[in-house]
C-alpha cells in the first residue's frame, strides 16, 4: 500500500502515539510562551536573548522543534491521504499527493534546519 | 483498486453536524499554521539575531500588515490548539458521545473566539 509506505512510522499506531506525544509538547511550549510574555510585558533584546540561550532552553525549544516536525509530517499525510484521493482529485491522484507530500516533506525539512540554526546562533 | 468504487461520504449533499465541522477546521488550521511558522521562525530569528534586528522585528510586528498576518497565524493557532486539547480528552473517553461531542464542538468555537479576540487586543 502507497499510504502506509510514506507514514510516518510506517504504522497508523506508531504515527497515533507521535501525533499525541508531540501535540503535549507542542502545547505545553506554547504554554510557556504564552506565559512568558504575560510575564514579562516590556521585555528587551538583552532578556530575550538570555531566555534563548540557556540550555534548559534550548533542549525545550529543539524539543518542541522536531515535535513541531513529526506534528506536521502526520498531520499533512493524514490530510493528504484523506482528500487527494482518485474520488476526489480523480485519475492523477497518486501523483498528486506524492507531489504534495514532497512538498510538505521540503518544508518541514527546512523549518527543522532552521530552527536549528536559530537556536544554535543564539 | 477500482477508480469506480462507491463514495460513501459526499461532502456537498449533506449538512455537516458542528463537531465534523470543527473537526475539518482542526486540519484547516493545522495545514493554515504549518505555512504559518515560517512567519513565526522569521521573527524568533530575526529578533534573536542581534539588537538591531529585535527592534526589527517589534517594528516588524508594530505595522498594520505585520500585526495582521502575526494575529491570522496566531488564531490559526489558538483554534488548533483548543480543538487539539478537546481532542485528546476524547481519547481519553471525556466528551466523545453524542451531546459531550456536541458540546464540545461549542466550547471549541467560544473558547477559542475569546482566545483569539485576547490575542487581537494584545497585539494592538
Amino acid at each position: 500500500m502507497v499510504g502506509s509506505v510514506t507514514s510516518f512510522g510506517r504504522s497508523g499506531v506508531y504515527d497515533w502515539v507521535v501525533q499525541r506525544a508531540s501535540a503535549v509538547i507542542l502545547a505545553l511550549y506554547t504554554f510557556f510562551m504564552l506565559g512568558y510574555f504575560l510575564l514579562h510585558p516590556e521585555i528587551g533584546y538583552e532578556q530575550w536573548s538570555a531566555l534563548f540561550s540557556g540550555f534548559g532552553m534550548k533542549v525545550f525549544s529543539l524539543l518542541a522543534l522536531l515535535s513541531l516536525c513529526a506534528h506536521a509530517w502526520v498531520g499533512m499525510w493524514t490530510i493528504a491521504t484523506d482528500y487527494l484521493t482518485p474520488g476526489m482529485v480523480g485519475r492523477g491522484a497518486t501523483l498528486i499527493r506524492f507531489a504534495f507530500l514532497a512538498g510538505c516533506g521540503l518544508l518541514t525539512f527546512i523549518y527543522l534546519l532552521w530552527g536549528i540554526q536559530i537556536l544554535w546562533g543564539v | 483498486m477500482r477508480d469506480t468504487r462507491p463514495v460513501n461520504i459526499a461532502f456537498t449533499t449533506f449538512r455537516l453536524p458542528l463537531p465534523a465541522i470543527t473537526s475539518f477546521l482542526h486540519r484547516v488550521s493545522g495545514a493554515f499554521i504549518f505555512i504559518g511558522v515560517a512567519v513565526l521562525l522569521y521573527l524568533l530569528g530575526l529578533s534573536l539575531e542581534s539588537p538591531a534586528g529585535y527592534r526589527d522585528a517589534g517594528g516588524w510586528i508594530n505595522s498594520l500588515w505585520g500585526k495582521l498576518i502575526v494575529w491570522m497565524v496566531l488564531a490559526g493557532l489558538i483554534y488548533h490548539l483548543v480543538a487539539g486539547i478537546r481532542h485528546l480528552l476524547m481519547d481519553m473517553a471525556i466528551g466523545d458521545g453524542l451531546e459531550g461531542g456536541l458540546l464540545g464542538a461549542q466550547l471549541v468555537f467560544v473558547v477559542s473566539a475569546i482566545g483569539i479576540i485576547l490575542a487581537g487586543v494584545w497585539l494592538w
